[in-house]
């Protein structure tokens, strides 16, 4: 799949952004005043910033209010409604904080509770598809909450969290990975099914339907770069996961706390340009390719 | 709105011949004239007279080699546009309402002003039947030629689609699947029409018919055209010809 810088930062913006409203509603840090303001102001800048980012990707992003219209069946739909309830929800626990010093304690456990599933919602826009047998698993959404966890405590200052939940998001990374190498053999789709002309080893695309490129090829079948995925893998796990963990492990600073949040965000964009650009889509049978 | 239908009252389709195909893609160019002048915005091509050239269409035709266990190799031709799925993924991942699957014929369509371009229904379709049209910004699919199927101001044999309408070889066919006695029905039921990824789970209301096996000899003797000249004693002008020429220096008299 085509990994459109949008829809990274969406992901991993968003995710980092509700991991920290996450820990901000379980009353993990309960800051007053001005301090809350800061917190909420950065907490909303992450997730804001990821959902403002998605739109990026939209043709036509002035119909975008018709997007909140068909969560009974549509993830996507559902993900917009969940995540702006939740930053409804998570500014009146916000409001409390910062105006009346009063922490409304309820709200903010429904506010994390709604985090998680605003995460949830966005991993399953990816692990709904069938076509792409990559995503179809259940290691993803728990690799999408992994990181949003990670994130959102790294953010939120949390050591002991932190240390566990990055361990934790790189074992979930790499079962996704394990996972998703093989997907597509196992998911019983080739060339053969595609065609319906016979097994995958008599059938062999002779010739394209168009001489030039297309929608499909440009978006579905994206093979560029794949060659250098085993390097950035190495390099988003030590980025995303092994370096916070070092920094965290080391006594306290705000310096080597800030290095943590920054390498961690570049490992994790990282890791989400590799689910989207080695994810194959079952289109590209039909092309010869995967 | 994206919730599928229990059921369609008809299940309108296409029955597609890979037996008869000759891969000419006269259907791909009548589809894309009829639906660039017709329902919804033009199917664009950029860069059309550049390097890059790219463009929008609802209908395209692959071309596969088959190798049968015996017997030699076959080349068929493919063609592939929206299969008007029962279960189709399509619509139930739109965000906006704007992908439906109508109740009374089964036809899925794209209502364009809603659609906000956001690509998830290309990526839901495993068979590429959806392109996001680079200059409007919204989903382009077959609409199963629904301004001419119904279309009482055109004469009777032009109500049907573009592609059927045009294929010279008799290859494709527009019809009822809901009514057992239809044309396509019997086809399918006929020829074992089958769908394409039936693991996918779309139940695709479109049906293929398989090629039906060459009924060749078998030997192909490749070395034929080296063989000797079947006439040694030919007569008349040819044969007085033939004598002359192997006559001449280098001749083989
Ligand atoms: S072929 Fe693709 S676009 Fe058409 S109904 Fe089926 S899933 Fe949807
Ligand atoms: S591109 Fe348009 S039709 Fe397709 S899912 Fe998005 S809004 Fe719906
Ligand atoms: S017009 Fe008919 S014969 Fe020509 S490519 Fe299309 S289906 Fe095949």
């Amino acid at each position: 799949m085509h990994p459109a810088k949008s829809v990274i930062i969406f992901t991993t913006l968003s995710g980092i952004g509700f991991g920290m409203l996450f820990f901000i509603g379980l009353g993990m840090i309960v800051p007053e005043g001005l301090m809350a303001f800061i917190w909420f102001a950065i907490a909303y800048l992450f997730a804001v910033g990821g959902l403002i980012a998605s739109t990026f990707h939209l043709k036509h992003p002035e119909r975008a209010l018709g997007a909140f219209t068909q969560w009974k069946t549509s993830w996507l739909s559902r993900e917009g409604v969940l995540a702006v309830i939740t930053l409804l929800v998570m500014a009146a626990y916000g409001a409390g904080l910062v105006f009346l010093g009063t922490r409304f304690a309820y709200l903010g456990y429904a506010g994390s509770l709604l985090s998680v599933l605003t995460v949830f919602a966005t991993s399953m826009i990816y692990a709904q598809l069938k076509t792409v047998p990559r995503w179809r698993d259940f290691s993803t959404p728990l690799m999408f909450l992994g990181y949003a966890g990670a994130g959102g405590s790294l953010m939120t200052g949390q050591v002991d969290y932190a240390l566990a939940l990055l361990a934790l998001a790189g074992l979930l990374q790499l079962l996704n990975w394990m996972r998703g190498d093989g997907a597509l053999g196992k998911s019983g789709s080739d060339i053969g099914t595609a065609t319906g002309l016979g097994t995958a080893a008599q059938v062999r695309a002779f010739e394209p339907p168009h001489t030039g490129t297309n929608y499909l090829l440009k978006e579905m079948v994206y093979i560029v770069g794949r060659k250098h995925a085993g390097r950035l893998r190495i390099l988003s796990l030590l980025m995303g996961i092994g370096l916070p963990i070092l920094l965290l492990l080391a006594p306290f600073g705000h310096l080597l706390a800030a290095l943590a949040i920054l390498s961690h965000i570049v490992g994790v964009f990282a890791s989400r340009w590799l689910f989207f650009a080695q994810a194959e889509h079952v289109v590209g049978l039909y092309y010869g390719k995967r | 709105m994206t919730q599928l239908p229990q059921s369609t009252d008809r299940k309108l389709g296409l029955v597609i011949d890979l037996d008869t195909c000759v891969g000419c893609h006269a259907c791909v160019i009548s589809c894309k004239g009829w639906n660039t002048e017709n329902y919804g915005s033009a199917l664009s091509d950029t860069d059309a007279y550049g390097p890059d050239v790219s463009g929008t269409f609802l209908n395209r035709v692959h071309s596969y080699e088959v190798k049968p266990e015996t017997g030699p190799a076959q080349l068929i031709h493919f063609p592939k546009s929206c299969l008007h799925c029962e279960d189709a993924p399509c619509v139930t991942v739109c965000p906006t309402g704007a992908s439906y699957k109508r109740t009374a014929d089964g036809i899925v369509l794209v209502n364009e002003d809603a659609c906000i371009g956001c690509g998830l229904c290309a990526w839901a379709c495993p068979y590429g039947a959806r392109e996001l049209d680079a200059v409007a910004g919204v989903m382009k699919k077959c609409t199963l030629c629904i301004d001419r199927i119904y279309n009482e101001n055109l004469p009777k044999e032009d109500q049907i689609p573009a592609c059927v309408r045009t294929c010279p070889s008799g290859a494709r066919h527009f019809g009822d699947f809901a009514d057992p006695n239809s044309n396509v029905s019997k086809l399918t039921a006929e020829r074992g029409g089958m769908d394409l990824m039936p693991e996918q789970g779309t139940r695709p209301t479109n049906k293929y018919l398989p090629p039906r096996p060459k009924d060749c000899s078998g030997e192909i003797n490749t070395l034929a055209p080296m063989l000797e000249p079947v006439a040694t004693d030919g007569k008349g002008f040819v044969g007085w010809l033939d004598k002359m020429l192997s006559a001449l220096p280098g001749g083989n008299a």
